[in-house]
């Protein structure tokens, strides 16, 4: 009992103990190594989002045209795929073989290229065939036929009309694809290219048997996976006034 | 300024074939003119309204017929149609509870017509918006304008849809059965509402109804639809008295009446043809009393005076000899 509360007013002063690796408090490994993390992440849901909205858009405008099974199909492989096979592909052709962007490592805004992309493939297609199935959905509710006999034009009609009735959904697919990639995806993508992030730092920390960064970073994501989720609720009320929140 | 309809045909590819919704519409809608469509379930109301309105999605498709607005053709894709639908000619639906955006302002939606059409800022539409839903009879409109359509009854939501229809001063106004979803005290008020804007604003409104008593109290003509065609269009005081085409006095008889004493409401025997197959002749002929050979071949839509009929024999009464016998 004593123990217990002796560890939850460590948890709430973010007193996590000396990383055995490290010889220094874990909290400021964390600290150090999430920024990397969130920029790798932001950069690759940021990407994934811009294109697989206007992408499942125009594959919903046409369902079973050809850029809708073109988009489909792309999305499906795009999800089979696995990451660290993706990202050692990536490496090869555009790192080893065409030599335009470097292997690994972090610094400059080439070397976050990569490692985004890699990250994105996943999200991009989940958030593609996502946006899609629920434009066609969308689309055939009376209330677009109404924006259409007052005149509306197909841009906007999806930009404004049906783009905010598919907000909610998608944004818990992204929250969902955000906390996923927090806590899996990062530690592959990290690892293959070498990014001084929160994953790769996990799996250094287990290698070494560093009990206390585990701990420490454990607790963070788990944080901020609460932390995401209270804020998808508040956004999404915000967006949809019919949602009470509980 | 006339919307007119010709020989308008369109068709639906399903799974289950080929169903011939509209097979040679005609219509066309005087300024000011108040026509009521009428007909049977099916009988391709909807469709048409649709098609005036550009709202004929795949698998349907127009497959031959004009539709023009001023002389100009609705029907081609030079944005001529985006440029009247929601301005000239707009149009109400049957259910207000999912015809609006459920997740945009009320005032946004009325708004949207307003900058769209009339390049208006949005400081001019928000206030324009709110002297529609005054005139639509909103109360609180300046309140209202920021609302959901969830917070609004379905009564004041049609109300909302007609403020939206009637933003740009349209010159025709298309009504999709719009009391069938409201509760009767409620379908009172709408129509009324409808009355005084043709009159307050010389619209022309195409109002599709079941119920020939609503046509009978708002609508100066009416048109009868059957199995994709019209098959009757007069004044309506001509049609209650004069009834020409069978299934017409078919459909009368079939009404109840005010005016004489509740007898047993007499329908028509039997069920429209099924549209998925062609058929040269007469589509009433199978339910038709006085149907001869004749029949098999289509009669044509003739106009004569304000009357327009397609049947082989008009006027004949088809029902009174079998009533007496
Ligand atoms: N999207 C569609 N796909 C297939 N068939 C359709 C479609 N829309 C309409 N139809 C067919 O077209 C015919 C005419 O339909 P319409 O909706 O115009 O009838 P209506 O006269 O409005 O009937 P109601 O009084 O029931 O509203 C019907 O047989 C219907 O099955
Ligand atoms: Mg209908």
């Amino acid at each position: 009992m004593v123990q217990l509360w002796a560890f939850a007013v460590d948890m709430v002063t973010l007193d996590f103990g000396d990383s055995l690796w490290q010889r220094r408090p874990a909290v400021e490994v964390v600290f150090e190594r999430l920024p990397n993390t969130l920029l790798l992440i932001a950069a690759s849901l940021a990407f994934a989002i811009l294109v697989a909205i206007p992408l499942g858009a125009i594959a919903a405008l046409r369902p079973g045209g050809f850029l809708d099974r073109l988009t489909m199909s792309i999305g499906l492989i795009g999800l089979a795929t696995p990451q660290f096979f993706l990202g050692l592909v990536f490496i090869m052709v555009f790192a080893v073989q065409l030599k335009w962007l470097p292997t690994s490592g972090f610094g400059t805004a080439a070397h976050l290229v990569l490692p985004a992309l890699t990250l994105a493939i996943t999200p991009l297609a989940r958030f593609t065939l996502m946006v899609r199935s629920s434009m066609i959905e969308e689309l055939n509710q009376p209330y677009v036929r109404t924006a259409r006999a007052k005149g509306m034009g197909r841009a906007r009609i999806l930009r404004v009309h049906t783009l905010r009735n598919i907000l909610v959904p998608f944004m818990n697919l992204s929250a969902w694809e955000l906390i996923v990639a927090l806590s899996g995806y990062t530690v592959v993508v990290e690892t293959v290219f070498a990014w001084p992030g929160l994953g790769h730092t996990a799996v250094q920390a287990i290698q070494r048997g560093d009990l206390f960064l585990m701990q420490a970073i454990v607790f963070t994501i788990a944080f901020m996976t609460v932390f995401i989720t209270l804020l998808i609720d508040v956004a999404s009320k915000l967006i949809d006034p019919r949602i009470k929140l509980n | 300024m006339t919307l007119t309809v010709r020989d308008l045909h369109v068709a639906f590819e399903t799974r289950g074939g080929r169903v011939n919704a509209l097979r040679g519409v005609n219509l066309s809608v005087a300024p000011g003119e108040t026509l009521g469509i009428v007909g049977e379930s099916g009988s391709g109301k909807s469709v048409t309204a649709q098609a005036i309105m550009g709202l004929i999605d795949l698998p349907g498709r127009i497959e031959a017929g004009s539709i023009t607005w001023n002389g100009k053709s609705l029907l081609e894709g030079d944005g001529y149609g985006t440029s009247v639908w929601g301005r000239e000619i707009s149009m109400i639906f049957q259910d207000p509870m999912t015809s609006l955006n459920p997740l945009m302002t009320i005032g946004a939606q009325i708004c949207e017509v307003l900058t769209q059409h009339l390049g208006m800022t949005a400081e001019q539409a928000r206030e324009r918006a709110v002297d529609l839903l005054a005139a639509v009879g909103i109360s609180g409109p300046r309140r209202r304008v920021d609302q959901y359509p969830h917070e609004f009854s379905g009564g004041m939501r049609q109300r909302a849809m007609i403020a939206m229809s009637i933003a740009c001063n349209p010159k025709v106004l298309i009504a999709d059965e719009p009391t069938t979803a409201l509760d009767v005290t409620v379908q009172a008020q709408i129509l009324d509402l409808l009355a005084e804007l043709q009159s307050g604003l010389g619209l022309a409104i195409i109002l599709i109804t079941h119920d020939l008593g609503t046509v009978a109290g708002l609508c100066q003509r009416v048109a009868v639809m059957y199995s994709g065609r019209i098959v009757e269009s007069q004044s309506v005081d001509a049609i209650f008295e004069r009834p020409q085409h069978p299934y017409t006095q078919g459909l009368l008889r079939s009404t109840p009446r005010l005016d004489e004493p509740a007898t047993r409401l007499l329908s028509i025997e039997g069920t429209p043809p099924s549209l998925m197959q062609a058929d040269d002749g007469c589509a009433f002929r199978k339910r038709c009393p006085i149907a001869a050979d004749a029949c098999k071949e289509m009669p044509p839509l003739v106009t004569e005076g304000a009357v327009q009929i397609a049947c082989h024999f008009p006027g004949r009464p088809a029902w009174q000899a079998r009533q007496a016998g």
